[in-house]
């Protein structure tokens, strides 16, 4: 018997990533000690942060060596500004030169910080760049998405980007955010305020039903660990077991994704959010009230 | 931004293991303390970068009633704030320092 679960989602970065790693295992690149902060904020009269909201570093995972990088929500939003995106890039270089088991990337972000504009769209490109080179180099990279901001904007490509996706229930993945979309075509359109519906078109359970996660947890750090600890290291059952080996990915991985889409395309257009799409797979009307295990469970059957 | 720099008389507890930690998150309501080892063991010094103006008298008086509270001489603190009201500071410091017990 564990004891009571440690929420994911009300955690700190810094509480994360020590959860998530083996016990005293992490030390921190370019740490709040070191005072990189944000050259733009500051020029704004904004409030810095001694890490500009992300911690990056090395540590081990069920003893596999593994290079996390983990992104604060609660500062600015996770947004990512050009000191933040450096980081992030960095630390998956390192990645390439060190060959880590994995690169832990956990994502909670709203995407480009909107003070540092270019500066901030440039250091997303650059990410995924060095995103690529990790991939390249045959080294896994694994979203672990389940903090308040989800992943979005530039975050979001860069979360689909990656070789698997862990998500919770309460995690959400998109591209502009319902706020966003509310703003620009209306409330017709999407209702931000309307939370259930917010979370049947980008929640954690939508995304996996499409494919688009690799797998839901519960939002429980000790669950993201768990499923994390899985796909550690080349030989892991779990990526081969869904033909995810990186090592082997480039080519037939993008043609297997661009089927994927094509038959995306090809749903019916009245599918307009996952309680629709739920019931014409037959999973029912009560597929919120699942618990992960429960609905992995049922969808891993569907999909057999 | 206002920032604030204050230099107060502190006793030691040469107990204390005075690595470098940080506690809290800068967001609306909220603040980052970084603490670290100071110059000198007789004084204890804060460094306070805040988005709410006109607070300097308030901050003078938390940061000495903190100073006073706890034996920290030897260390400094450095403040990066987001308009957290006087109780929430007070919190961040005391877990920032209870950070320091310990192994």
């Amino acid at each position: 018997m564990r004891g009571l679960a440690q929420s994911y989602r009300e955690a700190l970065a810094r509480l994360r990533v020590q959860a998530l790693l083996d016990p005293g295992s992490f030390s921190e690149w370019v740490g709040p000690t070191q005072r990189v902060t944000s050259p733009h904020l500051a020029a704004l009269e904004a409030p810095v942060s001694f890490d500009d909201g992300v911690i990056v570093g090395q540590g081990l995972l069920h003893a596999h060596p593994v290079i996390m990088i983990a992104q604060e929500g609660q500062f600015n939003g996770g947004a990512v500004g050009e000191v933040h995106g450096a980081k992030i890039r960095g630390a998956l270089l390192r990645a390439v030169r060190d060959k880590p088991g994995a690169v832990l990337l956990c994502i909670d972000s709203g995407g480009v910080r909107l003070h540092e504009a270019n500066a901030g769209l440039i250091a997303i490109s650059e990410i995924m760049r060095a995103l690529f080179a990790v991939q390249e180099a045959g080294i896994p990279v694994i979203a672990l998405i389940g903090g308040a901001c989800g992943a979005f904007g530039g975050m979001g490509i860069v979360a689909r980007l990656c070789d698997v996706i862990i998500i919770s229930e309460e995690g959400r993945i998109g591209l502009s955010g319902p706020e966003v979309i509310e703003t620009v075509k209306g409330v017709e359109e999407f209702d931000s305020r309307d939370r259930a519906l917010v979370w049947r078109i980008t929640g954690g359970k939508i995304r996996r039903t499409l494919g688009e996660a690799t797998l839901l947890v519960d939002d429980d750090i000790a669950a993201f660990r768990a499923a994390a600890g899985e796909m550690v290291g080349a030989r892991s059952l779990f990526l081969k077991k869904r033909g995810l080996n990186p090592t082997t990915s480039s080519l037939q991985t993008l043609q297997a994704a661009q089927q994927q889409l094509g038959a995306r395309a090809e749903l019916d257009a009245e599918i307009r959010d996952g309680q629709v799409l739920w019931s014409r797979m037959g999973l029912g009307d009560q597929v919120s009230l699942m618990s992960p295990e429960q609905f992995n469970r049922r969808l891993e059957a569907l999909e057999s | 931004m206002e920032t604030l720099h204050l230099d107060l008389p502190a006793i030691q507890d040469a107990s204390l293991n005075p690595r470098a930690a940080l506690y809290g998150v800068v967001s609306s309501g909220n603040l980052e303390v970084l603490v670290e080892r100071g110059h000198d063991a007789t004084r204890c010094v804060f460094e306070v970068q805040t988005a709410a103006h006109g607070f300097v008298e308030v901050w003078k008086a938390v940061l000495t009633d903190f100073a006073a509270r706890h034996p920290v001489g030897g260390l400094s603190f450095a403040i990066h704030d987001a308009g957290a009201t006087p109780a929430v500071v007070s919190l961040r410091l005391d877990q920032a320092f209870q950070s320091l017990r310990g192994a």
